[in-house]
């Protein structure tokens, strides 16, 4: 019998994985950023399994406010990567120390 | 175990592992298509969670849009991977010790608590439609949170636009909104000045005139 159980558990170990990427690629923008998409997967994963078993469609609804959001962020992450590659000519993470912080 | 919990683990097995290709992956080109599978592999566990609106959409926005735009940006950019994957070996113990911790964290919270989270799912007969639901809520009880994920949107679109856009000197190129707020006295400029006098017998006019009036 499939419970709740099988994919919040799912949605964990997806989480930690992606928290993982975060940690191995930290010079990688773009790998930076397809583990927070990974990360937002698992989350949503969470919401509609949640909405299913309480039987309230509700936690869809947030999905779909993430799924928006999540679009206009990778669209302005991208955007803001491609513009710092095109005016330093890398994107390795180290290398953006111009504001000295 | 049914057919349900086989397709689950199938699934599921699939999603893991696509999402761990997608960390440890050498080259970016290669982790996006892995996150191309671990999004499908979710459309299809969302179906079997009932929600086809949001599987679809998933495949559609996700997979139709923002990995082929990632795709883009990665195939597009001149990147050195080899410099990038520096420290890759060195941050995994750390990073592995962290996400075991996490993952063991969260399994425990979820199954040694000794009960079971939610009750059995209802289950809809076949003319039910998911989508219906989701519009009915989305147009009435969230249609606020509706306008203001439209406006976050268009917002997104500008802001995309305005910080890629580059705006490089000695090309030529039409401005249209300098070629329409242009004023007469821009482009036109009176002189004032005294009439020309011809030779005498042929009147005020200059002699190319009074010739076409021949």
């Amino acid at each position: 019998m499939l419970t709740l159980t099988h994919y919040l558990i799912l949605g964990a170990l997806l989480f930690a994985i992606s928290v993982v990427g975060i940690f191995l690629n930290r010079k990688n923008l773009i790998i930076i950023l397809m583990a927070i998409e990974l990360m937002l997967l698992a989350v949503n994963m969470n919401f509609v399994a949640f909405s299913h078993y309480m039987n309230d469609t509700a936690g869809q609804v947030f999905v779909f406010f993430i799924l928006t959001v999540a679009a206009a962020e990778s669209a302005i992450g991208l955007a803001i990567l491609v513009a710092l590659f095109r005016n330093l000519n890398t994107i390795n993470v180290t290398e953006l120390d111009h504001l000295k912080g | 175990m049914n057919f349900e919990t086989l397709v689950f683990y199938f699934l599921a097995t699939i999603l893991l592992f696509a999402g761990f290709r997608v960390v440890t992956a050498r080259h970016p080109v290669h982790a996006a298509l892995f996150l191309v599978l671990s999004f499908f592999t979710g459309a299809g566990l969302w179906m079997l969670l009932e929600a086809e609106f949001l599987a679809i959409t998933l495949v559609l926005v996700y997979i139709g849009a923002v990995m082929v735009l990632f795709l883009f940006v990665v195939m597009m950019l001149n990147l050195n991977i080899e410099k990038m994957r520096a420290g890759f070996w060195s941050n995994l113990p750390l990073a592995a010790f962290v996400g075991l911790l996490m993952a063991i964290e969260m399994v425990l919270v979820l199954t040694v608590a000794g009960r079971t989270i939610g009750g059995a799912p209802v289950r809809h007969a076949a003319g039910y439609s998911n989508t219906k639901e989701l519009g009915l809520l989305i147009y009435t009880d969230y249609v606020y949170p509706f306008e203001i994920a439209a406006v976050i949107l268009l917002v997104a679109i500008i802001a995309a636009i305005a910080i890629t856009l580059r705006r490089r000197v000695g090309t030529k190129h039409q401005d249209p909104s300098w070629q329409v707020s242009v004023k007469r006295k821009d482009r036109v400029r009176m002189v004032s000045m005294p009439a020309e006098v011809g030779p005498a017998g042929t009147g005020s006019l200059p002699p190319g005139a009074q010739k076409e009036g021949e």
